[in-house]
């Protein structure tokens, strides 16, 4: 199948962020969804997406399940391409590179946008192991980078205080909100410039949820961060911009505020208001 | 009535109760029956000294240990030619261990209950476990020196035991002067005649080389004449003395010391000495050699053959196994010919062993080995090295057995590491293969203990192909000795297993050798037992440390 090139046709979102951001700031798009369309065999998953997602902002993508939502998420970091039978059309530039070009090394892309998915996955190794993971991948092994690079991920990943005096423990005796916010120390501890989180808090706890919001807070001044979350509570509380899917449809994209007071469309109101979903 | 029985589900609960029980006691019934018959044999029993009236009427004295016995029905052992009076209703009969093969020509014989006429202990009997010929039962009579009496009753037990002590030294001396220190020499001198003739196939052989081979030849000759001089020394010393005997007849028997293993007194034992004896006799069967065409003796080289052959064959089953795993699960596309190989694979595991055997022998051995002996040893031509069955082609044959236990269940524990830890690693940035190493490899590697622990029991109790691929009744040499290289992969070796089959129907003394099947199938049992625990452990281990992610 041959992309279409509706690029002229295509929705100009920065203006539309523009337009109705609270701030109204410019802003400097870190990641832009360009005509996206991806097929589960025959069965099309997303129709011809185009966004954009600003620098150390939080975008979060809502709807209700099967939407899409996940699946764009991963096609950020390529994550489909380990689907069997997945075929992907379309542009994702980072940074006006487009990562699905065929010169793109996936696992350096990865490097660069870092994932966090739904259920804590710490690898059964140690606390230290599993932070280290990324950068031993990337052959360094010098004991004072990783000590460094292990304190200041757990740190920013508010997690130091719990775990410094058992660094050498396995990581899976954590509990589960430990063990996501060790992952998200995992993902920082090989400095990427994008976090995707793929329902972070989703199988955590109301306490251990909290602490993960608190902590996609302070990590924005850091990174652009891309979150999918169910819960439009959470949506609200943590993103400066939401996107709304539907069916595989991009529907709407605007300022938090905006989509959770005034949506431009019927489809988001009434999803919002809980009228389907 | 029935029906709501039924419908409860209690017979169904009770059948798979049964079943359990039957297999539980079969287990417990073959362990039980090896343990009885096996553990048994090492307990000195005692001699008994029997006035028996032989069918003619003459009455003699049998001395011996007794075996087994049997009870037949008058009517059956009538027919069997057995004349019994009518008031007799069974015949009974004692299988009685008579010894002293050298005099009489057998070791056993049966006697019938009816015909004995006394029967009685005597402290004074001993029993002599020869080199040769089997056991004696007797008294002692004398203690010759270079054919000289210098001791008879107590005494005589006195000095026996001192000469008995000092010749079993000897015995060792001889034995590691004959096997390691000349045996090193022969190895070597073959060494060098094998490197003179493959320098001679390159036309390298010149006046100089000569030169050099002579010295170095002559060097080994000098030491064999010295460790021939000091073995004549031992020889002359360990004959020096004999003991003198006396059968159950009246005949007189002399004995040299160094054909004497040991000598004891069951009667006049106490329970704790007879213990004591009980393991000094079990340590010997688990280190010493065999004797006397595998009847008597240790078992030795046979646990080693089979404890090394396992490990060969698990050095070499696993990397292939896992490798294999790792591309059926990982790297190929699942579809019909991906399928149709797993298929295969299992199916290689249902093929007759002996099918293996045959494999091994006409690929491993004469292919394969008959290429490498034209080609990297054609100095020892028209002798094979490894053209000839060895323990290198029984390992690889066996690996080749057990090949599709660790594909597939490598392949298993390859399927059940969770999908959320290979994206966490790759999300991280790692390679395929770099996760495969890091995380999935390791978190698999209980699944691979286990296939090799399948593959250990089943390799170490085969038996079939190894008869043609390697296996011997007696082996010469270890596999691993103290000559460079240490491990020679292209010696024959002993096997328990076939072992067993060995001393149970090749043997020239069945009788004689009839325990020692079953304490050698509890050793098979307990060296898979214990290779298995090791495994086990290891695996549990690795569990422990891979516990994957839970919930």
């Amino acid at each position: 199948m041959a992309t279409q090139d509706n690029r002229s046709h295509s929705l100009d979102v920065s203006s539309i962020l523009r337009g109705q951001s609270k701030y109204d700031e410019i802003l400097e798009p870190c990641l832009k969804v360009e005509n996206l369309n991806l097929f589960y065999g025959k069965k099309q998953a997303l129709h011809g997406i185009n966004m954009e997602m600003p620098k150390k902002k939080v975008t979060a993508f809502i709807g209700p399940s099967g939407c899409g939502k996940s699946t764009l998420l991963r096609c950020i970091n390529r994550m489909n391409d380990l689907v069997d039978n997945v075929t992907i059309e379309g542009k994702i530039l980072l940074h006006d590179d487009n990562i699905y070009d065929k010169s793109v090394n996936v696992a350096a892309l990865r490097r660069r946008v870092g994932m966090v998915f739904q259920k804590p996955n710490p690898f059964p190794k140690s606390i230290f192991e599993n932070v280290t993971y990324g950068l031993r991948i990337q052959g360094i092994n010098d004991k004072r980078i990783l000590e460094e690079t292990v304190e200041t991920s757990l740190r920013g990943a508010a997690l130091w205080d719990e775990v410094k005096d058992r660094l050498n423990d396995n990581a899976l005796g954590l509990s589960g909100g430990q063990q996501q916010r060790l992952v998200i120390a995992r993902a920082i501890a090989i400095a990427p410039e994008v976090l995707l989180l793929d329902e972070p808090a989703s199988a955590l706890d109301p306490i251990s949820t909290l602490k993960i919001e608190e902590l996609i807070n302070e990590l924005k001044e850091k990174y652009t961060i891309v979150i999918v979350t169910h819960n439009m509570q959470q949506a609200a509380r943590v993103s400066d911009y939401t996107a709304f899917m539907y069916m595989g449809d991009l529907i709407e994209i605007g300022a938090t505020t905006q989509i959770f007071t005034k949506p431009a469309k019927k489809q988001t109101e009434d999803y919002i208001t809980g009228r389907y979903g | 009535m029935i029906k709501s029985w039924f419908k409860s589900g209690s017979p169904w609960i009770w059948l798979n109760a049964a079943a359990v029980s039957t297999c539980l006691i079969m287990v417990v019934g073959v362990l039980g029956l090896i343990v009885a018959r096996g553990v048994g044999h090492f307990w000195a029993s005692p001699i008994v000294q029997l006035s028996y009236q032989e069918d003619s009427g003459e009455i003699k004295t049998i001395i011996g240990e007794h075996v087994d016995s049997t009870v037949t029905p008058a009517v059956m052992a009538k027919s069997s030619g057995f004349k019994l009076s009518d008031d007799e209703d069974v015949l009974i009969q004692y299988l009685i261990k008579t010894g002293n093969r050298d005099l009489t020509g057998t070791d056993f014989r049966w006697i019938q209950e009816r015909n004995i006429k006394a029967q009685s202990q005597p402290v004074e009997m001993m029993v002599i476990e020869r080199r040769e010929w089997g056991n004696f039962y007797g008294t002692l009579t004398a203690i010759k020196e270079n054919g000289q009496v210098i001791a008879t009753g107590e005494q005589a037990w006195k000095v026996l035991d001192e000469r008995l002590k000092h010749a079993l030294e000897l015995h060792e001396k001889i034995a590691h002067l004959e096997k390691k220190e000349i045996g090193a020499i022969n190895y070597a001198l073959e060494k060098l005649r094998l490197k003179q003739r493959s320098l001679e196939l390159k036309n390298a052989w010149n006046e100089q080389s000569a030169k050099e081979f002579a010295d170095k030849k002559l060097a080994y000759d000098t030491d064999y004449k010295n460790h021939q001089v000091e073995l004549a020394g031992l020889y002359q010393e360990i004959r020096r003395d004999s003991l003198v005997a006396t059968t159950e007849s009246g005949a007189e028997l002399a004995i040299p010391l160094s054909k004497i293993v040991d000598v004891y007194q069951p009667n006049k034992m106490g329970f704790f000495t007879k213990i004591t004896h009980y393991f000094a006799k079990l340590g010997e069967f688990l280190s010493e050699d065999p004797r006397e065409a595998n009847t008597e003796g240790g078992i030795f080289p046979a646990i080693f053959g089979t404890i090394m052959m396992v490990m060969m064959m698990s050095v070499i089953v696993t990397p292939f196994g896992v490798i294999a795993a790792v591309y059926l699960r990982e790297y190929a596309k699942q579809g019909f010919v991906t399928q149709l190989i797993r298929i295969a694979v299992n199916n290689l595991a249902g093929v007759p062993s002996i099918v293996y055997g045959v494999f091994g022998l006409g690929f491993f051995v004469y292919i394969l080995g008959g290429n490498i002996d034209a080609l990297f040893f054609p100095e020892a031509s028209p002798a094979p090295v490894f053209g000839t069955p060895g323990l290198l082609w029984a390992s690889i044959t066996l690996a080749l057995l057990t090949l599709p236990v660790v594909i597939v269940s490598t392949e298993e524990g390859l399927a059940r590491v969770p999908r959320a830890i290979r994206e966490g690693s790759l999300a991280l940035g790692a390679t395929k293969i770099e996760t495969l190493w890091r995380t999935v490899l390791p978190m698999a590697s209980p699944a691979m203990m286990t296939g090799l622990i399948l593959a250990v029991a089943r390799a170490a109790g085969e038996v079939a192909p190894l008869m043609l691929v390697g296996v011997v009744k007696l082996a010469p040499t270890l596999p691993l000795d103290g000559n460079y290289p240490f491990l020679h992969l292209d010696r024959k070796f002993m096997h328990l297993g076939f072992h067993i089959y060995d001393v149970g129907f090749q043997s020239p003394n069945v009788e004689a050798a009839r325990p020692l099947v079953y304490a050698t199938a509890l050793l098979l049992v307990l060296v898979i037992i214990g290779l298995n625990l090791a495994a086990i452990i290891i695996r549990n281990h690795l569990r422990e440390k891979y516990r994957a992610l839970e919930g």
